[in-house]
């Protein structure tokens, strides 16, 4: 299912990456990467395992330091900020995490209160109830609210994921693999769900994935990680159009059984 | 010829292994300290999170009793009964309470709750934070802005430093209880003739030593598991290691911190 083509601005930028690199132990996984996120833009970064998709994430979210270049999210240069800027910076970026990363020892309530509680300071037990059953409806899972994370199926995971982070209203939304492990229908139900929060909550996101069904169906705009760099972007049919031999690898593989 | 050029090039190799090993001993080395120094750091600072230290108190402290409540009282029993032979050999028989109270106190008490608290606190601490850290979740809490040292290392610590000075309070009291079975039954002492003795024997400055080393020893105990938690390597048998490696490296340092102790007690008395 192709995507509905959606107007983008292309002179509001909320991230800009120039000549990103980050390498481990002599490894060069980013070797110069540029990117431009705009506003209200799904962007699918499509790479193989081990291409270095994570690290580019987490290298946005600070999580990770990178080791040359220029990364700026929302105005704000990551990796020259201060800690409390960070965080400032972290509210408005959701990171929907591969495996959910649910805290397994919290409820569902309980694992969506705990950024709000700590951030949001003077909210009312009434407010906080309210906007954990809000958020929890826009994902379609208020049933779940007293379970424990271990007793959710992996879709039902990456929802409540997907929730927690929306509770503090990003602007922007990261997601690693959102449809990694799911089955065909669940990985439907989680496009449907990426697109809706685009929608609903106006937010900018990155979708990285190796699944050609979820890049086809949530992105605005797809870009390739070949060997630490960017190449080929465009929509869907313009990068598959190609005749690089790794982009036709990358389509057989996931469309020929 | 040949000989020498293969031995100079093993040299070499040697010499970097070691030089790397080295680099990586002091790596460590540098990232407990600043560990450490982190922990103390954001043990001051507001906010605090006054609920989940009481959670960890309870997971440290009441779940530990019923282990605890049987070493000690089984300690108390067996000790005593070990001790008669020599004692009654020198006619000193009735010494027996006096013994066991000063072995207790000074040494048995504090050691063997720090030993029980860095198997059964000192792992699960460790097995939890690294499971967290490979699920992502330490991370997870990162980016949504919470603070996770303080929410899972500093409350952890501090339950740590708090229950096992009261532990160890409790496996005093448990063990001289098994103690008092068994001088009951073998030398017919009544209850009161035996606390008398018991306390007769120890003095402030044992109680008071060995409490402080109860608090060392906690501190001990939480620290290295939530070190070897948050340091865990990525991948399901990094979790287990970092549970073993807790328990090693805590008993091996409580170890050692009481042979320091013992220095330093009997320089005071
Ligand atoms: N924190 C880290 N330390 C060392 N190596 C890492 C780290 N994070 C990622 N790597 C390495 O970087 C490479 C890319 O990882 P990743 O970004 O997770 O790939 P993917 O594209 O599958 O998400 C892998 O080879 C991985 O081993
Ligand atoms: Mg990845």
């Amino acid at each position: 299912m192709q995507k509905e083509k959606r107007p983008i601005d292309l002179n509001n930028k909320v991230i800009t990456i120039r000549g990103l690199k980050k390498s481990f132990d002599e490894l060069d996984i980013l070797r110069g990467v540029d990117l431009d996120l705009h506003q209200s833009e799904n962007l699918v970064v499509l790479g193989r395992s081990g291409t270095g998709k994570s690290v580019l994430i987490k290298i946005i979210s600070g999580l990770l330091k990178p080791d040359e270049g220029y990364v700026n999210v929302l105005g704000q240069e990551v990796a020259k900020i201060s800690g409390r800027e960070l965080d400032r910076l972290r509210m408005k970026i959701g990171f929907s995490f591969q495996n959910s990363a649910l805290y397994d020892s919290m409820t569902v309530r309980e694992n969506l209160e705990f950024p709000l509680v700590r951030n949001v300071r003077n909210m009312t037990r009434g407010q906080t109830d309210k906007l954990v059953e809000n958020v929890l409806d826009a994902v379609g899972l208020l049933r779940a609210i007293n379970q424990m994370p271990s007793e959710l199926s992996g879709g039902q995971r990456k929802r409540i994921g997907i929730a927690r982070t929306l509770i503090l209203k990003p602007e922007i939304m990261l997601y690693d693999e959102p449809t990694a492990g799911l089955d065909p229908i669940t990985s439907m139900d989680i496009n449907n769900l990426i697109n809706e929060v685009q929608e609903r909550f106006n937010t900018s996101s990155i979708i990285i994935t190796h699944d050609l069904t979820c890049a086809r169906a949530t992105g605005d705009r797809i870009v390739m990680l070949l060997e630490g760099q960017f190449q080929y972007q465009g929509t869907f049919e313009e990068i598959f159009r190609n005749d690089d031999p790794r982009v036709k690898a990358f389509y057989n593989y996931n469309f020929t059984d | 010829m040949g000989i020498k050029k293969e031995d100079t090039g093993k040299n070499t190799v040697d010499r970097y292994v070691l030089s790397k090993r080295m680099d990586r001993m002091f790596l460590e080395l540098s990232n407990v300290y600043a560990f450490v120094m982190r922990f103390f750091k954001e043990a001051f600072l507001p906010p605090y999170e006054f609920r989940e230290i009481i959670k960890q108190c309870y997971e440290v402290g009441v779940k530990s009793l019923p282990l605890i409540s049987l070493t000690g009282f089984i300690i108390g029993i067996v000790f005593t009964n070990q001790s008669r032979p020599s004692l009654t050999e020198f006619g000193a028989a009735s010494w027996l309470p006096s013994l066991i109270s000063i072995a207790i106190v000074r040494a048995l008490a504090p050691l063997v709750t720090a030993i029980i608290a860095a198997g059964r606190v000192s792992s699960n601490i460790g097995a939890e934070l690294g499971s967290m850290k490979v699920t992502e979740q330490i991370d997870a809490m990162e980016v949504s802005a919470t603070n996770p040292f303080k929410f899972l290392v500093v409350t952890r610590v501090l339950a740590t430093t708090l229950m096992i000075p009261t532990l160890m309070m409790y496996t005093i009291f448990v063990a001289l209880m098994g103690a008092y079975v068994n001088v009951n039954q073998n030398e017919q002492t009544s209850f009161i003739t035996y606390f008398i003795q018991v306390f007769d024997a120890i003095s402030f400055l044992d109680i008071f030593s060995s409490v402080i080393k109860s608090f060392v020893f906690g501190f001990t105990v939480g620290i290295v598991g939530c070190y070897k938690g948050y340091h865990s390597n990525k991948g399901t048998e990094g979790v287990g290691k970092a549970a073993n490696s807790a328990v090693v490296t805590a008993m091996f340092l409580i170890f050692i911190e009481e042979l320091l102790a013992l220095q330093i007690i009997t320089a005071l008395r």
